[in-house]
């Protein structure tokens, strides 16, 4: 740690300490992009990884809190505070040509806080409208109805774009820019297409039937989560996550329900700890389920979808009698689980593992082994390891571009580290790897749950957990592997009941943010198998 | 066999007997095969309608639909009632005119191809020297209406799926004409009866052996694609184009396209039937005179209709089993293989005839 100290000192003699579950370093703005620079380039630091990007609202100041990860040092991480000189014209360098993942996260924050981050490619909103008036997320910010009634008339001048750039006197102009050009021959996908996979929304310009460029129009199912969440106590933002990804509901759940115990400090009891690893798992597997069954539906082959969802069913059916409900399951509380597991539930689980890998061949002989399934899915969507991590793509998807990221191995968290289980990698960098990725972890994943369903310890579901919960002022970053990637939970409190800010780090929004690089150059029915097997679900990416 | 023929002359001479003029009893025959034709369409559009859906279902794991009548027997007449009773909609910007002609071009030509086909002996509507010629231009004036279709709806999505189709339906006709041109080399007629006549003996299938069974397969993997359906259904490829070049179709005109889609499924399976598996010619093994004799006594028509239902039911099977093809993969497979493979097997076809090394 205090090697990281002394080097960003040299690098930055203004830059302040402050120790705590990671260190944080304080930078003012101007000195942020030089520092921003070594963090990635200096050989003794290597931050390739930008895992979050929180906008904060200080109240005397605004700004950024950056949290970084090296994967060549041990996934240690690093965060970086910024704070904007002004809060009514707030501006910060943009990162986003140094970790490409900062291009739409910036534009997050830029939504929500309205800081205005310099040389930033496409500074536009991401989640609202061009027209709402404010930026929800500030502290000073007016929600009276009457600023932002219900517009029904359709969103003018979306084809503009612009630029902050420094001029030669050190002052910010700003620069107008075009998405799309007035003849290129733009295809609106979405947001009611059956193969969005929600309510997302792509304009695609085309070239014949190949794709030129892609532009990500988000927000269409956008619930101001983290607004909502600062209203809220701890035990009442705990059912928000079920309704991100809800395909790693337990995941997400979890991660969320570890943050606030870290900040309390609570010891969870081992039956709690295990019981969550095995939901976390069969989550996984649903999940996987489902994203086999929807790339065979967006490939046209229909019956491989009903083939994953029969045994998609039987997951459920567990979550069903254990949780009360197989959707938004409600499961993990602060200190362990709300209700011990059901009698069946062992049997239950000692019968899918059982059937699994006889299924899973019947989805390689239905699907995946068929000619057509292949020529379709090998070589298309390439991203290469060094654009996973430098999008922080993280999951099956970064896993299928070789790059090993896989939370449960480099932070082991519940009983991930008493459990043997292989992080799949594989080497093909598109869509095929991708696809079996996901179909190798189900098979990881039913290994973990062979390992823990005869040893499910007896004893308690739940720590004793204060009536009301409030944590010490401070901030904490959690990550667990979710589904789909690394799902993150920023927690910054003042010692309160309510949080001060939740920010969800959620996986999806960073896959779609690769959205255009991956599809470019290929055809239009490519656009949907790589969304198809990148895997996003849209919910997670609103929040 | 029974022979139908004697029906249609009885009912031929039963008009003249009245002492109507030629034209006259001309004119009351074709309007009633007119009312027939179009009868036959219909109930065949709704049989293969609820034919694919229990398949699909069965193929699935799912039982298809349950609750309208017995087994959902009842469902397929239920759409039919809701389709017609369903507003057509225009939309602002679309080519009036063409967008309302495009649906009635497909039903046209496919109706005209439903005519040519042999269904039983003597039951044979058009019946001339080009008949399977003439087939292959009727079945290629379809194309025209979805091109329309896709155009005139001013729509991105259809018109990437009419050029898409037209790409598509262009490109394997050359195969499919090919493929049915080497059996009229080896039978030596275009003529439809005389083609099934030929048959008599055995099938086109068994006596053409390596060039027929060739020809048959490649035959089967162009009608697929002639008729839009999975693996080739790119034209309306649901996941890309939401519906492809009829996405802007509502009530009948879009009912128009479905009847001729399932259809024209029925019309190639027809012609498969016609040209490999002996049209409605019963199965005849040269030398096994008792179980010829017993074949005999199947109608005529069930034996067209089972051999024609039995080719659907392997073009569904393909549907729901393989994944879509991209359309630069479909054009490079017919142009690259099926097309040059045909060719060589026409070739081939015309070696084996010139030797005799045929049954």
């Amino acid at each position: 740690m205090s090697d990281i100290k002394e080097i960003i000192g040299k690098i930055c003699p203004e830059a302040t300490f402050e120790d705590g579950e990671c260190l944080l370093v304080s930078v003012p703005e101007k000195k942020w992009y030089p520092l921003a620079k070594s963090l990635k380039e200096n050989k003794d630091l290597d931050f390739d990884v930008l895992s979050a990007v929180v906008g904060m609202d200080w109240k005397e100041t605004i700004g950024v809190v950056y949290y970084f990860t090296s994967t060549s040092h041990n996934w240690g991480m690093l965060a970086v505070k910024v704070e904007a000189e002004s809060r009514d014209d707030a501006y910060i360098h943009s990162v986003s040509d140094l970790w490409k993942v900062a291009n739409f996260q910036e534009r997050e924050v830029y939504d929500m806080f309205g800081i205005k981050f310099v040389n930033h490619p496409d500074m536009r909103r991401f989640f609202l409208r061009n027209d709402w008036v404010g930026h929800p997320l500030r502290k000073d910010y007016d929600a009276n109805p009457e600023l932002n009634p219900i517009r029904l008339e359709d969103e003018i001048n979306e084809d503009d774009s612009r630029v902050f750039v420094e001029n030669a006197e050190g002052k910010i102009v700003e620069e107008p820019r075009k998405v799309f050009e007035k003849d290129e021959y733009v295809v609106n996908i979405g947001p009611q297409h059956p193969s969005t996979h929600g309510v997302m929304r792509f304009r695609a310009s085309l070239d014949g039937e190949i794709v030129k460029k892609v532009d990500v129009v988000s927000g269409y199912i956008h619930r101001g989560i983290e607004k909502l969440t600062e209203g809220m106590t701890y035990p009442q933002i705990l059912h928000f996550t079920d309704r991100m990804d809800y395909m790693s509901a337990h995941q997400n759940r979890h991660c969320l329900c570890m943050c606030i115990e870290k900040a309390l400090g609570l010891e969870i009891p081992k039956r709690a700890q295990v019981i969550r690893t095995m939901m976390d798992e069969l989550m996984r597997i649903s999940s996987h389920l489902l994203s086999f069954g929807c790339t065979a539906m967006d490939l046209g082959a229909t019956t491989a979808f009903f083939y994953g969802f029969r045994e998609r069913e039987m997951v459920l059916d567990i979550f069903e009698k254990t949780c009360g409900a197989r959707m938004s399951m409600n499961y993990n509380v602060i200190g362990g689980v709300i209700a011990d597991l059901h009698p069946d539930f062992v049997k239950d689980v000692k019968h899918l593992i059982e059937i699994m890998p006889e299924r899973l061949k019947e989805y390689h002989k239905v699907f995946s082994g068929n000619l057509i399934a292949k020529n379709r899915l090998k070589g298309v969507g390439m991203l290469s390891k060094e654009d996973a991590v430098n999008y922080a793509i993280t999951g099956p998807s970064g896993r299928g571009s070789n790059w090993s990221c896989d939370c449960r191995k480099k932070h082991p968290y519940a009983a991930y580290g008493e459990v043997e289980f292989d992080e799949i990698l594989l080497d093909g960098c598109d869509s095929y790897s991708r696809y079996m990725v996901r179909m190798k972890e189900i098979e990881q994943s039913c290994r973990i749950l062979e390992q823990l369903v005869d040893r499910i310890p007896e004893g308690e579901i739940r720590a004793q957990v204060p009536k009301i919960v409030k944590l010490p002022a401070g901030r904490w970053y959690q990550q667990v592997e979710a589904s789909r990637g690394t799902f993150g939970v920023y927690i910054e409190s003042t010692g309160e009941k309510t949080p001060y800010r939740v920010h969800f780090q959620s996986p999806c929004f960073n896959l779609v943010g690769v959205m255009d690089l991956t599809c470019s150059g290929y055809m239009i029915a490519d656009l949907i198998t790589i969304g198809a097997a990148l895997d996003f679900v849209i919910p997670d990416i609103d929040r | 066999m029974f022979d139908f023929g004697k029906w249609t002359s009885a009912f031929n001479s039963l008009l003249l007997g009245t002492g109507m003029p030629d034209w006259a009893a001309v004119l009351i025959e074709c309007v009633i095969i007119a009312v027939l034709v179009l009868a036959t369409y219909t109930v065949l559009a709704l049989f293969y309608i609820l034919y694919e859906r229990k398949l699909c279902a069965w193929f699935q794991c799912r039982l298809g639909p349950m609750r309208v009548g017995k087994w959902g027997l009842l469902q397929v007449f239920a759409d039919m009632f809701k389709i017609l009773i369903k507003e057509l909609i225009c939309l602002k910007g679309t080519d009036r005119f063409l967008f309302k002609l495009a649906p009635y071009i497909v039903i046209t030509s496919s109706v005209t191809m439903l005519a040519c086909l042999p269904w039983g002996n003597g039951l044979q509507i058009i019946d001339w020297n080009i008949g399977i010629f003439f087939i292959l231009a009727v079945s290629s004036v379809g194309v025209l209406g979805i091109l329309l279709a896709g155009w005139a709806s001013n729509n991105k999505y259809t018109l990437i799926g009419a050029m898409r189709s037209g790409a598509q339906m262009i490109s394997y006709e050359l195969s499919l004409g090919i493929s049915l041109m080497t059996i009229c080399v080896f039978a030596g007629t275009m003529n439809i009866s005389e083609l099934v006549a030929e048959q008599e003996s055995a099938w086109f299938l068994f006596r053409g052996h390596i060039p027929a069974i060739i020809a048959f397969i490649i035959y089967v993997i162009a009608a697929t694609a002639e008729t839009n359906r999975g693996p080739f259904d790119l034209p309306e490829a649901e996941h890309e184009l939401t519906a492809g070049y009829h996405t802007e179709y509502s009530g009948i005109h879009f009912g128009f396209f479905y009847l001729a889609e399932y259809l024209n499924l029925f019309i190639v399976s027809g012609i498969a039937t016609l040209m490999f598996l002996g049209g409605w010619m019963p199965l005849h093994i040269p030398g096994w005179e008792a179980f010829n004799h017993v074949m005999d006594f199947i109608p005529s028509v069930v034996w067209f209709l089972a051999k024609a239902f039995f080719i659907s039911f392997v073009i569904i099977w393909f549907k729901w089993t393989f994944p879509r093809v991209r359309i630069d993969q479909m054009l490079a497979f017919e142009w690259k293989y099926l097309m040059p493979f045909s060719l060589v097997n026409l070739i081939l076809m015309a070696v084996f005839v010139a030797l005799g090394w045929h049954f």
